[in-house]
């Protein structure tokens, strides 16, 4: 018995001792205030892990972030706006007919790798992906050259878009001058994707020697796209490591940038994939700032001392109706009702964070190309119950979707805004049929097919440009909406053709106009989306494009 | 003891067949795909046909099932929708985390759970009893989710004790070699790097430990109640034999048989259900890239995985088997 109890006591002895020095040592670390060391590393956790190192393969935002740090396109965006600014290229001009376009480069900037940036090099990116090849030419690998640029010098795919790429010349050593064959609304705001930044020519040549690694029957992202190591850009941080395992990318200081150089020595990107777990590591010290707030932790966070700016709106949450599900919906005064019963005051007072902003069109205000001259639909149940009598659809039943496990930048809470719909509509005497769905791919894919009568989507813009809001849903017959009026088409694609920025813009808020006038859904609401930093840092200028530069962040 | 290995691992052949089949048919019937999930609120009809062609998902299902056969044959599990990685690659990458975390969440629950349901069905009806059944109620009860959250907020964010996510701590330049976290510290010579991954366990398999806990408390303590009546014990002790040696060789190796196996079977559920904690403490194991897994409808990573667990638990079966063996010297003689 004796033995039994020294032998317990010894365990429990050794337990308790492991246990206090395990306390201990965390509480050392802990008390440095920073868990990886030394301030020169400033730790930003997304929602996801990137899908790849070569931006030019990717269409997700948790990706360009890390990209966007490394590499920089011949155009950017003004810090903490949407105007286009010189990026890679001073200045840039296109030709009356806005298919040809000249870019007079940055003057002394090399690459990560030590070579050059000059004309040709923008050139061998160009071709590069204007040659893309097999599964490169998919449109989960390749999506914004396809949707800016069109197809490819050889389309394998039938059904792929024709190439609006012609061709690049190098013109001297600071002058590229790319030539597109039709004007295209996506230029110039598309020259300044990542998706389209531009790689050291010697990293295009290792990757052109992985290209043929992409099996038939699935799209395998070549080696160099997944570990760090081969790709180089110009921007003020080089990515150093990649460690999947620890859901975290490390970028480090280029000494070489030709811009002001980035003010923390390392910058870490790591996964949390739960906006509770992002704002508990921010709070235990674990991180130094995220994305993707919650809206219902702002004010908290900010109580609590910790610096939650918010971007300004580039999104848009709209009511979608898709007229070949419910044929009422082909009814104008049944639109028109559907609108004027809907409180979207209520929707952003109640449901998003200090910002957001009414919607009255199919864009937000920042885009240029927006009009205070639309029809105006504002909250009035008796005037929905008139319009629903006049169109003898008094005992209207409509099935409304609505995404389950998932919040958007413009769409913090779905369910709650659901909720609210749905109780304005039966307030104006419409049966509402619930029908929640998985957001991926259940809902997604249902709206898509044009299966949900009502439904709510969003978009948060590339750039500014009116196209890249109203282009998306009403430059043609799509599923999701079901209908076809030549008119709201036209006004669309007329406006995408104007080459000169003012008429285009003037082109657009006609659109605007025809487009609300027609009403094929209800635009509901824009929202900032928070971003949250910690009490020592000196944080970044937000971008109303997610496009904040890593490099302005230091610390107190 | 050969045969019955042999024998244990040509099952696992039908038994692969028949869930491929059933996984095939049943992910066939799921809504959506892989294309919408790829590129979002940004699909359009076009886009996502011609995803489908590219991933030979407009073929018919025994087409796209007879070209899975194909490449398993070549010990080729296919390609991940959601990363374009191989599907081994990412199970080598992912899997050691999630081992790792359901080792240390089994040990603490072993370590913890038979001797405390020994000690509670030896002081039947007092304290420690009642503190041990009571305790493993509420393991049981209490939803692994809110006490991850729960000692996160705790030990975490209000005493910063522990670190609140991840396996490694940001910066901490450790050299992988096995991909388990504490053993290459180890093996490399990194003990800090061990320490890191030690102390970034601790509130993961502590969470995930609860359940296992609770069930070989409760399993011990049954057990070893019923064996305690049995006529060998009394024996045993009419004969004058130690004490010590009446209740570890007779007691409570009698006792381990119904814990073992609840161990065995426990442990095969921890490497499939790990999903909740790995969420919540961001752990980086199979887990989490199941769940993102079933979200994106990445059908090779799903097929791989259900498959893999599948070969896990006729092997731990098995393991199971032969520690019977071990332990019940019956075992052995049949």
């Amino acid at each position: 018995m004796r033995m039994f109890r020294s032998r317990t006591t010894r365990a429990v002895t050794a337990a308790v001792a492991v246990g206090l020095i395990a306390t201990g040592c965390a509480s050392e670390r802990g008390k440095d205030g920073d868990k990886g060391g030394a301030k020169d590393t400033f730790v930003f956790a997304g929602a996801g892990d990137p899908g790849s190192l070569d931006p030019a393969l990717a269409s997700d935002g948790e990706t360009f972030r890390v990209t966007r740090q490394a590499f920089e396109a011949l155009l950017e965006h003004e810090p903490g706006g949407t105007k286009l600014v010189g990026g890679l290229a001073e200045k840039w001009s296109s030709n009356p007919a806005g298919t040809v376009w000249t870019f007079n480069l940055r003057k002394n900037v090399t690459f990560h790798d030590g070579e050059k940036f000059n004309a040709a090099a923008v050139c061998a990116n160009y071709d590069h992906w204007f040659n893309w090849k097999g599964t490169y030419q998919s449109s989960a690998v390749s999506y914004y050259w396809q949707a800016i640029m069109g197809g490819f010098a050889k389309n394998e795919d039938p059904e792929a878009p024709k190439a609006n790429y012609k061709s690049c010349t190098a013109k001297d050593e600071n002058t590229a001058v790319i030539e597109v064959d039709r004007p295209s609304a996506n230029l110039p705001g598309g020259f300044s994707l990542q998706a389209l930044a531009i790689h050291s020519p010697k990293a295009l040549k290792e990757y052109e020697k992985q290209a043929a690694s992409g099996k038939g029957d699935a799209i395998t992202y070549p080696k160099y796209s997944q570990e760090a190591g081969t790709v180089a850009g110009t921007g003020p941080y080089k990515i150093t490591k990649w460690n999947k395992g620890n859901k975290e990318v490390t970028l480090t200081r280029f000494d070489g940038y030709w811009g002001d150089k980035a003010k923390v020595k390392n910058l870490v990107f790591r996964t949390i994939d739960t906006e509770e777990g992002r704002r508990q590591a921010l709070q235990a010290g674990d991180i130094d700032g995220y994305d993707l707030v919650s809206p219902a932790d702002v004010k908290t966070l900010k109580g609590q001392g910790y610096q939650v700016p918010t971007r300004d709106v580039f999104n848009l949450l709209y009511l979608g109706m898709t007229q070949e599900k419910n044929p009422a919906l082909k009814k104008p005064q049944v639109r028109q009702a559907i609108a004027y019963a809907m409180d979207r005051e209520n929707i952003v007072k109640t449901q998003l964070p200090e910002g957001g902003k009414l919607a009255t069109q199919f864009m937000p205000d920042t885009v240029a190309g927006w009009s205070d001259k639309v029809t105006k639909y504002s909250f009035d149940t008796d005037k929905a119950k008139q319009l629903l009598k006049a169109a003898g659809e008094s005992s209207l039943k409509v099935e409304f979707c609505y995404p389950t496990e998932v919040t958007r930048p413009y769409m913090p809470a779905p369910q709650d805004i659901f909720e609210l719909i749905k109780a304005d509509l039966e307030k104006a005497g419409i049966t509402v049929v619930p029908k929640p769905l998985k957001w991926s791919p259940d809902y997604l894919d249902a709206t898509e097919a044009g299966a949900c009568a009502l439904h709510m989507l969003g978009w948060t813009g590339d750039f500014n440009d009116g196209y890249n809001f109203i282009g998306t849903w009403f430059a043609e017959y799509d599923k999701q909406w079901g209908f076809k009026d030549p008119a709201v088409f036209a006004a669309v694609t007329d406006a995408s053709k104007q080459v000169d920025p003012a008429k285009r813009v003037a082109s657009y808020k006609k659109a605007n106009e025809t487009i609300m006038a027609y009403l094929p859904g209800v635009p509901i609401s824009s929202s900032p989306p928070a971003i949250a930093f910690g009490k020592n840092v000196n944080p970044p200028k937000v971008s109303p494009l997610t496009q904040e530069n890593f490099a302005e962040v230091s610390f107190t | 003891m050969l045969r019955l290995v042999v024998r244990r691992l040509l099952q696992l052949i039908p038994t692969l067949l028949g869930l491929s089949v059933l996984l095939f048919l049943w992910l066939n019937r799921l809504p959506g795909g892989p294309a919408s999930a790829i590129l979002g609120e940004r699909a359009t009809e076009a886009d996502v046909a011609r995803i489908n062609r590219a991933l030979g998902l407009d073929q018919p299902v025994w087409v796209q099932y007879g070209r899975f056969l194909k490449r398993v044959v070549q010990l080729d599990l296919g390609t991940s929708t959601q990363t374009g990685q191989p599907v081994w690659d990412e199970f080598v990458l992912r899997f050691p985390a999630t081992v790792e975390l359901s080792v240390a969440a089994m040990l603490i629950a072993v370590a913890a759970g038979i001797p405390l349901g020994y000690l509670a069905a030896r002081r039947r009806g007092g304290w420690l009893d009642v503190t041990a059944v009571s305790g493993s109620l509420i393991g049981i009860c209490v939803p692994v989710f809110f006490l991850a959250l729960l000692l996160k907020g705790v030990f975490a964010v209000g005493l910063g004790l522990f670190p609140s996510y991840g396996r490694l701590s940001t910066g901490l330049d450790a050299t992988g070699v096995t991909g388990f976290a504490v053993l290459d510290g180890l093996l490399t010579g990194e003990f800090d790097a061990t320490w890191d991954a030690l102390v970034h366990l601790v509130l993961p398999a502590v969470t995930l430990a609860s359940i296992p806990l609770a069930v070989i408390v409760r399993m011990t303590r049954a057990s070893v109640l019923e064996v305690v009546g049995e006529d060998y014990v009394r024996t045993a002790e009419s004969k004058g034999l130690e004490k010590r040696v009446v209740r570890v060789r007779h007691v409570l190796r009698n006792a381990l048989l119904p814990v073992v196996t609840a161990v065995g079977l426990l442990t095969g559920s921890l490497l499939s259900g790990a999903v909740l904690t790995e969420s919540v403490f961001s752990f980086g194991g199979i887990g989490s890239f199941i769940r993102t897994s079933i979200d994106a409808r990445d059908y090779p990573v799903l097929v791989g995985f259900i498959m893999f667990i599948a070969m896990v638990y006729v092997l731990i079966n098995l393991l199971v088997d032969l520690a019977y063996s071990l332990i019940d010297p019956r075992v052995r003689v049949h």
